[in-house]
């Protein structure tokens, strides 16, 4: 087994922890059943047949963007520096106003599944989807290695398995989730998830307030005695502000471009619907960042730095061995069968929005020119499921021991910089082009894995030489600008008449959905011929 | 398919819905830069006590947690409220 300290029952094997992951295993298996029987079509397997009501996304939005590594990495980030965790906590949420106001509504009533069918809308179907496809599983691979390898890590120190057996674990049991379950299943693990994660971590900080009267200035008056008063103070995280700038922009801006959470707002029935779900959602996640930041206090209070630190480095075992302190073996094991789970959910949302990008994307828009019938539609979205799964596992055995940390950054930056910008400037300029389009995505996706790999993270901390090309570890407030730019200009270059002409109809859809467009005809998904390839055909549900 | 006055009207619903996202995008843009720009340039007054065991820092970071939520809220509200109300009138 693994080294332990004294005083600790971390990274043994844990019953409570067992018999909690089990638990939660068998439920969300249970329910992955009953949603496998709901599940017949490829709008139930993408999009759960949008019946998911505003306050379940709501929760199942929190569940997909609240990931191990933001519960268990900025507590332990707190935990060892005081008060840098919370300038992570703010990057991570300024986000989601974005995604409301920008975002969630013109996605609802435009697309289908991806959000490439947003930019696709009046453009050339090939090539746009070819290149959204090119960053969407640029950033769903990018964040499935950084969550594999998290979870790997993790699940070794929580429950003392070994790290290939985690991978494979996790591997596994997401893919039972959303081969057979799509989007219902994914929606309602990620909604179990959510009310685990959020009721574990405010039991955790409860019990930590009540030990301080429930005052968490008295908590951080605690921390000041014993570390000092730089521990309410920024420090060493910020010191060069653009790079501060830059990662601010990336995050900001990255969750406004992410595949699994944009994919969540056509499981809901209506452009209403879905702004009040991210509305929930915000406010969710928010508080969970509040719960964390006392918890880090919390753990370096009651447990100590040096205690944190002599586990895990990065101090990311602070909030279970918080949980130990304050409520024994049982917590201990409740608050790790809930970080597992949380992983479980998160790559389960991650597989699945890749999948649609295989397979609605690439095969039945590009491959098969739209008209590829049903039955083809949902064996594909299963098989890419699959393999996707399958590719997560190898990635995250492949990846093992290497430093991933830079992934969630890289991920989030190609969001912003390839997703995002595409994704705007078809909804707001009538002279957007395919080849602007294209051009954007492709420029704002490459120059981001280039800038990471010219980086210090890549060419310092990792490939060990002394200098780095590129002077920033992020590359948002370079790449981001860049792409609209690039965007705009080649637009400019050629102008696309009939992208320019059908710009009414986009503007007009968008804001009042497809209802009131010309009679709903009400045709099978898919029945060849009867459906132009460019106009996604979801009904909507006034 | 819409007269010319159904048209306009969506167009200007439609122009209103972007500025007031718009207002409310950059409002975040510039809360969100303030605090980082705050917390890279002006140490000492972030890490200033507030009261005991409450730094400005922590308070201003809590704000900013907080007025993302605020700020989703008053889109959700004026949406529900002026927008959907005038998007049905158009509708009919």
């Amino acid at each position: 087994m693994n080294p332990t300290t004294p005083g600790t029952q971390l990274g043994q094997p844990n019953t409570t922890a067992i018999v909690f992951f089990l638990l939660f295993v068998s439920i969300t298996l249970a329910i992955t059943y009953w949603a496998a029987r709901k599940t017949k079509t490829t709008s139930e397997f993408f999009a759960a047949g949008g019946g998911i009501s505003a306050g379940q996304n709501g929760f199942a939005l929190a569940g997909d963007f609240m990931s191990a590594a933001s519960f268990l990495g900025i507590a332990g980030l707190v935990a060892t520096s005081g008060f840098d965790g919370l300038i992570y906590s703010v990057g991570w949420l300024v986000g989601w106003p974005v995604v409301t106001f920008l975002i969630a509504e013109p996605l609802r009533n435009l697309g289908k599944y991806t959000f490439a069918d947003v930019v696709a809308y009046r453009l050339k179907q090939t090539p746009v989807r070819l290149s959204a496809a090119v960053g969407t599983l640029t950033v769903v691979v990018f964040y499935l290695i950084a969550q594999m390898v998290g979870a790997g890590n993790l699940i070794r120190l929580l429950f003392g398995l070994s790290y290939e057996t985690a991978v494979v674990i996790v591997g596994a049991v997401m893919i039972l989730y959303v081969l057979f379950g799509g989007m219902i299943a994914t929606t309602w693990v990620q909604i179990v998830k959510a009310v685990l994660l959020l009721g574990g971590a405010t039991a955790l900080a409860v019990s930590v307030l009540w030990r301080f009267g429930f005052s968490p200035a008295a908590l951080f008056s605690e921390a000041v005695n014993r570390y000092g008063p730089e521990a309410l103070a920024p420090g060493k995280l910020v010191s060069n502000p653009l790079e501060t700038i830059s990662l601010g922009l990336a995050l900001m801006f990255g969750t406004a471009g992410l595949p699994h959470i944009l994919m969540r707002f056509y499981t809901v029935p209506n452009a209403k619907a879905a702004r009040t779900s991210v509305f929930y959602a915000t406010g969710l996640i928010g508080f969970f960042y509040l719960v964390t930041f006392i918890l880090g206090f919390g753990a370096s209070v009651l447990v100590g730095r040096q205690a944190i630190v002599s586990v895990d480095k990065g101090g990311n075992m602070a909030a279970p061995m918080l949980a130990e302190v304050v409520g024994g073996t049982g917590f201990l094991g409740f608050i790790s069968a809930v970080s597992f789970a949380t992983i479980l959910a998160v790559v389960a949302g991650l597989t699945l929005s890749g999948a649609a990008a295989l397979s609605h994307d690439l095969w039945s828009s590009v491959v098969r020119k739209g008209h590829a019938p049903e039955a083809e539609q949902l064996k594909v979205a299963r098989i890419a499921s699959l393999a996707l799964g399958i590719l997560a596992i190898l990635l995250g055995v492949l990846f093992k021991n290497q430093n991933v940390a830079f992934m969630v950054g890289l991920a989030f930056a190609i969001a912003a910089s390839a997703n995002f910008p595409a994704l705007l400037l078809s909804m707001l300029w009538r002279g957007f082009t395919t080849r602007g389009a294209v051009a954007s995505m492709l420029t704002g996706s490459m120059s981001a894995v280039l800038l990471i790999f010219l980086s210090p993270t890549v060419q310092v901390e990792l490939l060990g030489n002394a200098t780095a090309l590129f002077p920033l570890k992020n590359p948002g407030i370079v790449t981001l600008p860049l792409s609209f730019v690039v965007g705009w200009v080649v637009s400019l270059l050629a102008p696309e008449t009939e992208a320019a002409a059908r710009f009414a109809e986009v503007e007009h859809r968008m804001h009042v959905g497809a209802a009131v467009t010309p009679p709903p005809v009400t045709v099978p998904t898919g029945v060849a011929g009867t459906v132009p390839p460019g106009i996604p055909e979801a009904p909507q549900k006034a | 398919m819409y007269g010319n006055s159904k048209d306009e009207a969506l167009k200007a619903l439609a122009a209103r819905r972007w500025r007031v996202a718009g207002a409310l995008t950059v409002t975040m843009l510039v809360a969100y830069l303030g605090f980082i720009l705050l917390v890279a340039f002006n140490r000492p007054l972030m890490g200033h006590p507030f009261m005991p065991g409450l730094s400005v820092g922590i308070v201003l970071g809590a704000l900013t947690i907080l007025l993302a939520w605020v700020l989703t809220g008053i889109y959700m509200t004026w949406a529900n409220r002026h927008y959907d109300s005038a998007l049905d009138e158009l509708r009919r």
